[in-house]
């Protein structure tokens, strides 16, 4: 079966640049620009469009093929026609976040006060700040109200914070595989993560532009994700204790499949990924939290947008009692809410990979409240 | 759906319950009674299930649902956060009934309890002419796989509520497809409460 035929087919990044952003910790930024794409058609009433948002590494690109590449977006299978986020009937926006390194500001943008590089000039942002920059994307559209906002870990926690924040302009908040806030684990992981990148000897302060990329400390702390990322089941089925074949040429090389995998995903991320880039997003993450130091239930209180919440039996970086502390919010504020804790052995990886299941879950889910909505619209006129 | 089609727990519990009002059904299973209850009452419900096939069963039918146990999952909400509470042949398998229906009628105004009877005449019969536990279209399990972990009868549910001061608002008895007015504890198969 041809996968491009079935799917979204070739699309392209497009652009969108607005002049400032405040920013929550009280500095200013600007110019923003946001890389995003854009798959299916906004219907007139421009009440059928999704935003989706991605994970720590992710990028705007979630389905179809850009020109030239041998895999698609890093969701395709949820998004297309007949899909889950199914674009026969939807239209679905991603863009990358506000600090990413595909396309969008961040710290190897150039800064127009200097005409270099912002590197470590570029200022600490929030989960708060990457949904505000969103938000200027969706007025851009002219859209008023989301039908749905969805994302996986980091993913998630942006959709939360539109559901706290934000929720007069969603209709709904898919929350899947995260938390909404870090665990002193979840912190302590991306801390070691960013000590590896600023302890190796080419990050220099973070200006390593145009030199040598710290990639020993950035290979380092993607290793460190992938373990994270994956569970004791996933591991001990996709590599046991197997041991490469070719002959040692030093005593500690790679021997076990899994050494050999890890510093492979190591050296792949680095030829993607900016280093500076992945200790902005990892604080703003560390620093997010949905309750504010209040009650979460109390900041739930009152908000009308449903919510669906997806956790993963085998994910132990955002298990699955983060999600029910979410859905208890739920519970003692009132909110329309449904939640599913998907049986998987992938770890936190599942979100990517258990693609039936949310699928199921999600196509009904966006049914029932794009149903809503058209009922609703129904009685207006 | 025709009204005479629908399973007849169903509409005694349709009949009891008040348009508009709030719902949360406790076991809801695959969510029928949920779903029927917001297309026909637009009731503002809400199910919890433990089962995750019923769970994404209730999410085709559109059904707010938390996947969850029940035993736990009711301490979360507050003081009369529902109009109703429904445990709808449910409350035999719980591990603590006793508990659950304590937080349900916390949790809700009127809690509505549908269970099968022990002690209807048919398992009566079995047990003492066959002398083997009594296996019946409302209780059709054997004893090595049945979800069931508690067994009563209406008399024995009526000296519950005496003994734990619970008020009972309504009883409805029903066989297969009647109510049954004489006699429920020997001729009807399920029992309605709406208590409080």
């Amino acid at each position: 079966m041809d996968e491009k035929a079935n799917g979204i087919g070739t699309v392209e990044t497009q652009f969108f640049t607005f002049d400032e952003l405040f920013l929550e910790l009280g500095e200013k930024l600007g110019p923003v620009t946001l890389a995003y794409e854009t798959y299916g058609t906004l219907n007139k009433q421009k009440n059928n469009a999704i935003l989706i948002l991605h994970a720590l590494t992710g990028d705007a690109h979630v389905a179809g093929w850009h020109e030239g590449d041998k895999k698609p977006g890093w969701w395709d299978e949820m998004v297309g026609p007949g899909r889950a986020f199914d674009t026969d009937k939807y239209f679905v926006i991603c863009s990358n976040v506000l600090g990413g390194c595909k396309g969008s500001t961040g710290p190897a943008s150039l800064n127009p006060k200097t005409g270099k590089t912002y590197g470590l000039e570029f200022p600490i942002i929030t989960i708060g700040d990457i949904v505000n920059a969103q938000e200027k994307l969706i007025d851009h559209f002219g859209i008023k109200k989301l039908l749905a906002v969805a994302g996986g870990s980091m993913g998630g926690m942006q959709a939360l914070e539109w559901f706290v924040s934000k929720h007069p302009k969603i209709q709904s908040s898919i929350v899947i595989a995260t938390a909404y806030k870090h665990s002193p684990q979840q912190i302590a992981f991306n801390e070691v993560g960013r000590q590896a990148i600023m302890s190796d000897l080419d990050w220099m302060e973070g200006d390593y532009y145009g030199k040598a990329v710290p990639s020993k400390g950035l290979a380092v702390a993607r290793m460190i994700g992938h373990i994270t990322y994956m569970s004791d089941i996933s591991m001990e089925q996709k590599f046991g204790r197997q041991v490469k074949t070719e002959k040692q040429p030093f005593k500690f090389t790679a021997e076990f499949e899994v050494e050999g995998y890890l510093l492979y995903r190591g050296g792949a991320f680095v030829k993607r990924f900016d280093a500076n880039s992945y200790l902005y997003i990892t604080k703003a993450m560390d620093l997010y939290d949905a309750s504010r130091g209040e009650p979460l239930a109390q900041v739930f209180n009152g908000i009308q947008s449903r919510m669906m919440a997806i956790a993963f039996e085998s994910d132990w970086l955002y298990p699955p009692y983060q999600t029910h502390e979410i859905v208890k919010a739920c519970k003692m504020a009132g909110v329309n809410a449904t939640s599913c804790k998907i049986e998987s052995t992938y770890g936190h990886d599942a979100f990517l990979l258990e693609i039936e299941e949310e699928s199921h879950l999600i196509r009904h889910f966006l049914k029932k409240v794009y149903e809503e909505i058209q009922v609703t619209q129904v009685y207006e006129i | 759906m025709k009204s005479e089609k629908l399973q007849l727990d169903y509409k005694v519990i349709l009949d009891i319950i008040q348009p508009q009002s709030t719902v949360l059904d406790l076991g809801c299973g695959e969510g029928d009674l949920l779903a029927l209850l917001v297309k026909e009452n637009k009731v503002k419900g809400q199910g919890i299930e433990i089962d995750d096939n019923c769970v994404f069963k209730c999410v085709e039918k559109g059904v707010s649902v938390y996947h969850g146990d029940l035993d736990t999952g009711l301490s979360d909400y507050q003081d009369n956060s529902f109009d109703y509470v429904i445990l709808n042949q449910t409350m035999q398998q719980l591990r603590k009934p006793d508990a659950v229906i304590k937080e349900a009628l916390r949790v809700g105004r009127k809690v509505i309890i549908g269970f099968p009877n022990f002690c209807y005449l048919t398992s009566r019969l079995q047990i003492f002419f066959r002398g083997r536990v009594p296996v019946t279209p409302s209780l059709p399990y054997d004893w090595y796989d049945t979800p069931n972990l508690h067994f009563l009868s209406i008399r024995d549910f009526d000296l519950y509520c005496s003994r734990r001061g619970v008020n009972v608002e309504k009883t409805v008895y029903l066989s297969k497809n009647n109510l049954v007015n004489i006699l429920p504890n020997l001729f009807a198969r399920n029992a309605i409460y709406v208590i409080s």
